[in-house]
């Protein structure tokens, strides 16, 4: 399972099992030309909440991808394998508004310039236990 | 200076350092530089030092008069305890332990703590403090004196207190625009030389001896007003204070640039604390935050505070953590609460300390500082408004947006009623309660979703129903006993009714809103009412119909539904007197003829039957609930009654007379018509025994005589019924809270699916993507 934040490049990707790390960007970058497409494809507000992309399956490896834009064109990415018992819809929905919130808060951060990497901790700290729950 | 008053062995003690300090032999004054050396050997930081010195004059005298030393002592000593410095504390403090003087290998350890921190901040410093420290160094072996050879586990305590201690100089420095002196006079610092002086601010090295003769004349008042003084001690370099210098005040100028405001030292203070922001530091921040926002009630704006703070040369991750901690609203700009958080973060950071993952207590911006006034209402609304949602979980209780604050009162009212409820022992009260109950219109209270957590008043609930069975159990005796078993009996349900529809509203409104769609199982136990202002929260939708309310009328009407549940309920031996019971208690004027030839109670008349009546009247639509605590009241007292004539018959016999004739007299009132119904349950019971008498006898000298007979015979059958009806009454009390509560769920569900059909139908615009 994975999370990343891109905008256009990663801002931010963490993995739960840390190993296959690759393949999770690979899926990431792949899935994110899926939501270039829908964003593109939508005239209307841009923001929408999420994107289940329930369709990107491959043989070997099942899981599900979701996405997530934010009005400032920030998307959000999660990898999930479909072996767990899959999440539901509102859950996925939930962490995303999660993320956007710590999101936002990062933004908030004069510290933090946008395009940066993401360091915060407390962004970290959300993830973890996000991703925590969902396994 | 405050008179000191020493004890005995603090006397002894005092003078005997005293005298070895006397190195002059003078016996007025200890010379500085072994009272600063023994201070030092007290394993206190410098800043303390500073501190006790001043505090105890001998920054002003100029020297260690023997008072100013005794005090510099006990000062030390509670230092050394752990408490804030205080020159009311020195006479007030009891037991405090003798100040502690380390030598040797301890204070060896201390230095090198010390002098670790020093050399950490002392990397860019100029040669001359690492010269100086060498030479504290060999002064710090010197001194011994009146080691008390304590390995105290004080060090433990302090030490970690004295290596931040050491670097916390060099946090004004950061600030500091300037300088300080060189080594003049009396003021024999160390320059500033604080790695950190950010490179404009360097120029004014060539110390204002004027700025420190100024602050100089000021440091006396403040030591006089008892503040803990400003010590403002060059960073990590002051250790190697030089011994004449008692003066603790230094000043530093700034230097025309961002910041004009003067910089003072402060202390990482909080001896307990050690995120406890001083006065002075509290002072200093405010002074600080008016250079970048006049307005102390305004907000510094992101970018604004960035500058700030990157004056600091802290790292930009460093900075960007403690924004995080500080800005607790997270809006993007800091308040003066926040402001002198994140300052104050700041200043520990560069310090030495290492930043928190969490925002520490103190400084957490509801917590606002005497000083200044201005901030107080800030923090208040800011914390109500911290609610955001991805902080969902820590942050649900303590903070509640104001919304959530308009029914919290709502939800201590209720509360209100039902401690009121609980309270209540007699019979004034007993109307006083309808009065409360009856406004509780279920519609009004469903209209708000008010948030109630159920949580409390759960608890309530248990309470009362403990308090219930117990005092069911152990004090059968007096009416006025008997009497809030019923009265919290009826609260109970009467909350048990009203609380599920109102709590089951306001936890779908902030369930729905906080699209953290849990589980609903989790539902009943979220009670919780975090940022309820959600779109649907707030939605008014037609709530289940409520459990019946208790409603302060039909008395007759409801009596008769409790005579159908009285006939329906399964209370053993009882029931048939039960049942036969509720005939004639309902007809007012009939009392006197019904509840007469019923016998009478004899002691505890008041509660009971006015309750009978009234409760009746509050429970209409919940018969069930409400005549089962009725019944169980009713049962209890019973055998409670009758166990208590058994005892004692004779005063029965007088009181049942007393009863009767009260009864008769005046069966209207609720009070009186306690007696009446007292002498209608005995009736219930012996009407098991009696109940063709009862019948046929509904005349006063019938029921006396009826009563009188009675009595004899009742004694027998309370023993076993008593038992058997509390046992009744304790499962029927347990199937009544296991129905509240799945009830309770229920409605949570049932709110939750509202709102999920709502969301449904929001998101269907979008699901054709």
């Amino acid at each position: 399972q994975s999370l990343c934040v891109h905008l256009n490049y990663p801002l931010y990707i963490r993995s739960v099992p840390t190993q296959g790390e690759l393949k999770f960007h690979y899926t990431v970058h792949t899935s994110l030309d899926v939501v270039e497409e829908k964003i593109s494809g939508v005239g209307k507000a841009l923001a929408d909440q999420r994107e289940l992309y329930l369709g990107l399956l491959y043989p070997t490896e099942d899981y599900k991808v979701y996405g997530y834009v934010t009005n400032s064109k920030v998307k959000f990415v999660i990898v999930v394998d479909s072996s767990n018992t899959s999440l539901r819809d509102n859950e996925i929905r939930s962490m995303f508004r999660k993320l956007h919130n710590s999101f936002t808060d990062v933004m908030c951060n004069p510290f933090y310039n946008p395009g940066d990497p993401i360091q915060s901790k407390a962004f970290d700290s959300i993830v973890s236990t996000m991703m925590v729950q969902a396994c | 200076m405050e008179s000191l008053t020493l004890s005995d062995v603090e006397q002894k003690y005092y003078s005997e350092l005293f005298l070895s300090c006397d190195v002059d032999n003078t016996k007025k004054v200890a010379s500085n530089g072994k009272v600063l050396d023994l201070f030092r050997a007290a394993q206190l930081s410098n800043e303390v030092v500073h501190q006790i010195t001043e505090l105890c004059g001998a920054t002003r005298l100029g020297h260690f008069g023997r008072s100013q030393f005794y005090i510099a002592l006990k000062l030390i000593a509670l230092a050394q305890s752990g408490l804030p410095l205080r020159v009311e504390s020195l006479n007030s403090v009891r037991d405090l332990p003798l100040p502690r003087f380390v030598m040797g290998k301890n204070e060896q350890e201390m230095r090198h703590a010390v002098m670790f921190a020093d050399t950490e901040n002392q990397g860019p410093y100029f040669p001359r403090p690492p010269g100086r420290v060498q030479a504290k160094k060999v002064s710090a072996h010197e001194m011994i004196q009146p080691c008390v050879p304590t390995v105290d586990p004080q060090p433990d305590t302090t030490s970690p207190v004295v290596s931040p201690h050491q670097s916390p100089p060099t946090s004004p420095h950061a600030w500091r625009k300037h300088k300080r002196q060189a080594s003049g006079g009396n003021v024999d610092r160390q320059p500033s030389v604080p790695g950190v002086v950010w490179p404009h601010f360097r120029e004014a090295q060539p110390g204002p001896v004027t700025g420190d003769g100024m602050w100089s004349a000021h440091s006396p008042p403040p030591v006089q007003e008892s503040w803990v003084s400003f010590t403002d001690t060059p960073p990590s370099s002051t250790l190697p204070m030089h011994p004449p210098s008692a003066q603790v005040i230094t000043t530093v100028r700034t230097v025309p640039s961002a910041m004009t405001t003067n910089e003072i030292q402060r202390q990482i203070s909080g001896y307990d604390d050690p995120w406890k922001i001083t006065d002075e530091q509290r002072q200093y921040y405010i002074n600080q935050f008016k250079t970048i926002q006049a307005d102390l009630t305004g907000l510094i704006p992101g970018s604004a505070a960035k500058e700030f703070f990157t004056k600091s040369k802290l790292p930009i991750l460093e900075l960007s953590h403690i924004w995080e901690l500080s800005d607790f609203d997270k809006d993007g700009a800091l308040t003066l609460d926040e402001f002198c958080a994140a300052f104050h973060l700041v200043v520990a950071r560069k310090n030495g300390y290492d930043l928190p993952e969490k925002l520490p207590e103190s400084l957490m911006p509801k917590l606002i500082d005497l000083d200044d006034s201005a901030g107080v209402p800030e923090p208040a609304p800011e914390v109500g408004f911290s609610a955001s949602p991805v902080e969902v979980t820590p942050n649900k209780s303590p903070s509640m947006p104001s919304l959530n604050q308009n029914w919290s009162e709502l939800n201590q009212s209720n509360e209100q009623w039902e401690t009121f409820s609980e309270r209540s022992s007699s019979s004034q009260t007993l109307t006083q309660f309808d009065s409360n109950i009856a406004p509780a219109d279920p519609d009004t209270a469903i209209v708000h979703p008010v948030p109630i957590r159920m949580t409390p008043s759960k608890i309530h609930m248990q309470e009362m129903e403990l308090k219930r069975t117990g005092s069911d159990h152990t004090h059968p005796t007096s009416p006025l006993m008997a009497k809030p078993p019923e009265l919290s009996d009826e609260a109970k349900l009467a909350a048990t009714i009203k609380f599920p529809g109102t709590t089951v509203d306001g936890y779908s409104s902030s369930d729905s809103f906080t699209s953290d769609q849990e589980p609903i199982s989790s539902a009943v136990n979220r009670q919780r009412s975090h940022s309820g202002t959600s779109p649907e929260g707030l939605k008014v939708v037609a709530p289940p119909p409520p459990p019946p309310r208790p409603h302060a009328s039909h008395s007759r009407s409801s009596s008769l539904d409790m005579n159908r549940n009285f006939a329906a309920v399964p209370a053993g031996p009882q029931q048939p007197g039960v049942v036969a019971f509720p005939p004639a208690v309902p007809p007012r004027p009939l009392p006197t003829q019904t509840s007469v030839p019923h016998g009478h109670r004899s002691v505890e008349g008041d509660g009971l039957p006015a309750h009978t009546s009234t409760s009746p009247h509050q429970m209409p639509e919940q018969p069930n609930f409400a005549d089962f605590s009725q019944f169980q009241a009713f049962a209890v007292d019973q055998p409670a009654d009758d166990g208590e004539n058994a005892s004692d018959s004779g005063q029965n016999d007088v009181q049942s007379e007393e009863r009767n004739a009260t009864t008769v007299n005046s069966a209207k009132v609720s009070t009186p018509l306690a007696p009446p119904p007292k002498p209608v349950r005995r009736r219930l019971k012996s009407e098991d025994e009696l109940r063709p008498d009862v019948e046929d006898l509904p005349q006063k000298s019938n029921v006396i005589a009826t009563v009188l007979a009675t009595q004899p015979s009742i004694p027998r059958s309370i023993g076993k019924d008593k038992k058997a009806i509390q046992a009744s009454i304790r499962r029927n009390k347990e199937t009544n809270t296991v129905l509240a509560r799945l009830n309770n769920v229920i409605e949570c569900d049932h709110q939750e699916r509202i709102s999920l059909e709502v969301q449904l139908e929001q998101l269907r615009p979008f699901s054709h993507l």
